[in-house]
């Protein structure tokens, strides 16, 4: 689960991680209203108003209705008109930016509509480094990835400049020692206070990590002040889904406007799916074959509307539930239902097919292929049913069929 | 020969609520040895587990079974009074890395764990305690480990394997039965088949079941079975270069996945631009891997690269 900007700030903030002070407004009066109190407290003139969405890239980013506003916007109009003038500017920049459509690197063309604003002070930025804590797959342990290249994308860095980019491993056991933060402020070219603070923060944000079951935190930047404070100017997190029992007021900050109420409903279900762009609905179970089913409807020349593993032992409930989102979507042109009946018998299965396409009254061509245990009495069951119900033999043959039925091959 | 279990492996099952329970029983009918449960709850008492074999109406073989496992509260114990030297892992998620380490404190050889969604603070926290010791672990998030005819310990359907040449080992279940099925009917059949699970820390990897396989007299080949995330596959593609004399055939699942997205499985993601099914594929087949293009091309990708 991804969480917004302003969240993770809150977060890292109540563990006594340094992050600006800021408000987060919904509408454009809270936003105005956010202004004077910050200016006065931190004695900066400068504030920066910051789209809350889950994707990067919103300083480059633009909006669709009003191509000349960023994304995140530094508003300077404080300096010499004082905090009225600053007011001004971001009743301006709230109205045009709430409610609109951001586009970024990251959201692709449709974009996402803004509807949460986080007004920040300000920072003197002397530079801007990137930290991160993730999980490295190959060791089983999280690292911390750091970079003198902040601000600009890490996977970039990665790719051009390898030597550039700092790692230590978290040992569980014993957490990351100060030797290895130590090692880092010395790759980041860090000295004196700035040093010592970015030891704080780095050792903060690891524990945070492995107590709070993060799968990332990234901050990009991390920026170091005039004042040689160590301070998060951005903040990205996600949150491991099976932990989040764990930590019930995490998971309270659910954006469900970020998510696909689609893929919420199946989640709810007991489903996983996802939506994709092509015309060839599929119901699968198993996750690696969910996905190959897809990459098979591809190689035969069509594309997937969707992935849908149904899991293991799903039930003809499930099934039918999984036959009504598939069938919610107005691209399907015809469906594919790709069973290995394993502990499940494919008897079962078939019965739960026949029952849930009579119950959602099922207008676009659909194709099965069922394999497994009972797969004889399953393609019977389907075969003696009154639905004009195609039968496959194989994976590929399955998609063959649903593309002639369809006529979506390319 | 076989890899990780045998006639002989002496199985404990962690867990006995409804899919322990009727996985254990499958498990006994197919003809495994399970000698015992551990379920704190109900130690001190018996389950019995009666049902037709598998085998049922086979010359020489029993038609059907009737078996008392006693119940035990800790693993220690356990093993102690059984001598197991395997134990599976049906417990819930938040309880499962706790019965993991559990069942590497008792010492035994190996533990199979099937429970799917467990943190990953938690596996990276087992994985550690298991680091220098002598238990194996497979999965977590996985179907299991199966020698046909001999020890089926997981949910994996015993009735489409059959004894034979090929060793598989795989990220995903139901890509393990097609591939698995493919065999069978080829007439290769499979040495042992190993689901190593769809959770990004697991304890068995491609590289470790690969050495298994080359050591192994009766394996003649290998499927591997990976999908997008993580670089477990390219590392396995370095590994078959350097060290593996058997023939290799495979199969990437998620070419068409979308990045970003959590493909089912907590492992398959494309992040960042890596774990893509390209740069798997492009590595297998540079380590002169046979790759298939859709799983049902996975047996005759077999045979193609058995040559």
């Amino acid at each position: 689960m991804k969480i917004h900007e302003y969240q993770a700030k809150q977060l890292m903030g109540g563990r006594g991680i340094p992050v600006p002070d800021g408000q987060m407004a919904t509408t454009v009066d809270e936003a105005v209203g956010a202004v004077r109190k910050l200016i006065e407290s931190t004695g900066n003139p400068v504030v920066v108003l910051k789209s809350q969405i889950h994707a990067g890239g919103r300083g480059k980013g633009t909006f669709k209705e009003h191509p000349d506003v960023r994304g995140v916007n530094v508003i300077t109009a404080g300096i010499d008109g004082g905090v009225e003038a600053a007011e001004e500017a971001v009743r301006d920049l709230a109205g045009k930016m709430l409610g609109s459509t951001l586009v970024t690197v990251q959201t692709g063309e449709d974009g996402k509509v803004v509807n949460r604003l986080y007004l920040e002070q300000g920072i003197d930025i002397d530079r801007e480094l990137y930290l991160a804590v993730l999980l490295d797959r190959s060791v089983g342990r999280n690292i911390v990835m750091a970079s003198t290249e902040g601000g600009v994308e890490i996977e970039k860095v990665a790719e051009e400049t390898p030597e550039k980019i700092l790692r230590q491993e978290i040992d569980p056991a014993v957490g990351l020692l100060p030797f290895q933060a130590n090692a880092l402020a010395q790759g980041l070219e860090l000295e004196g206070d700035a040093a010592k603070n970015f030891g704080k923060f780095v050792t903060l944000l690891s524990k945070m990590a492995s107590e709070m079951d993060t799968d990332l935190i990234e901050i990009n930047p991390l920026v170091v002040t005039t004042s040689g404070d160590v301070m998060a100017l951005d903040g990205k997190m996600a949150f491991d889904d099976n932990a989040l029992y764990r930590h019930p007021d995490v998971a309270e900050m659910r954006d469900p406007t970020e998510e696909d109420p689609a893929e919420l409903e199946a989640k709810a279900a007991g489903l996983s799916y996802i939506k994709l762009d092509g015309t060839i609905g599929c119901l699968v179970n198993g996750a690696g074959l969910a996905m190959a089913t897809m990459d098979t409807i591809k190689a035969v020349g069509g594309e997937p509307a969707n992935f849908l593993d149904v899991g293991g032992g799903a039930d003809a409930d499930q099934v039918s539930k999984a036959f009504e989102i598939i069938t919610e979507d107005e691209n399907v042109k015809g469906i594919f239902v790709n069973i290995f009946g394993g502990i499940m018998r494919c008897d079962v299965i078939a019965n739960g097919i026949v029952e849930a396409v009579e119950r959602v009254g099922l207008q676009v061509p659909l194709v099965v292929r069922l394999e497994g245990t009972n797969v004889e009495l399953g393609k019977q069951i389907i075969e003696e049913s009154d639905l004009s119900v195609v039968s496959a033999d194989s994976l590929k043959d399955g998609a063959e069929k649903i593309l002639e039925l369809t006529g979506e091959s390319r | 020969m076989s890899i990780l279990v045998d006639k002989n492996t002496r199985v404990i099952v962690q867990g006995l609520g409804k899919t322990g329970q009727f996985h254990t029983e499958k498990a006994i009918a197919y003809g495994t040895n399970m000698v015992g449960a551990v379920h704190p709850s109900r130690a001190g008492t018996t389950m019995t587990f009666e049902g037709e074999t598998d085998h049922s109406g086979v010359p020489g073989r029993d038609d059907e079974f009737s078996v008392e496992l006693p119940i035990f509260g800790t693993m220690e114990e356990a093993v102690a009074e059984t001598g197991a030297n395997a134990s599976v892992v049906y417990v819930p998620p938040p309880f499962a890395a706790d019965a993991i380490m559990e069942a590497a404190a008792s010492g035994v050889d190996l533990v199979v764990a099937i429970t799917e969604g467990i943190p990953v603070a938690d596996m990276i926290k087992a994985k550690r305690y298991l680091q220098g010791g002598n238990t194996r672990l497979v999965g977590p998030n996985c179907p299991g480990v199966i020698t046909p005819g001999e020890c089926k310990i997981g949910i994996m359907p015993g009735y489409i394997h059959e004894r034979g040449k090929i060793g598989v080992v795989s990220r995903s279940g139901t890509l393990t039965y097609e591939a698995v099925h493919q065999l069978t009917q080829l007439g290769l059949g499979q040495t042992t088949a190993i689901g190593i699970g769809g959770d990004p820390v697991n304890g068995t990897n491609f590289v470790d079941v690969l050495e298994l396989f080359e050591a192994d007299d009766e394996t003649e080949g290998v499927i591997m079975i990976g999908e997008i995330g993580g670089t477990a596959e390219e590392e396995a593609a370095e590994f078959v270069t350097l060290a593996v004399s058997i023939p290799v055939a495979g199969f990437i699942a998620g070419t068409t996945a979308p990045p970003g997205k959590r493909m089912g499985h907590a492992g398959a993601i494309v992040s960042g631009g890596k774990g893509t099914a390209e740069a798997k594929i492009a590595a297998m087949e540079d380590a002169g891997i046979v790759v298939a293009e859709t799983p049902s091309d996975m047996g005759e990708a077999m045979l193609r690269a058995l040559g």
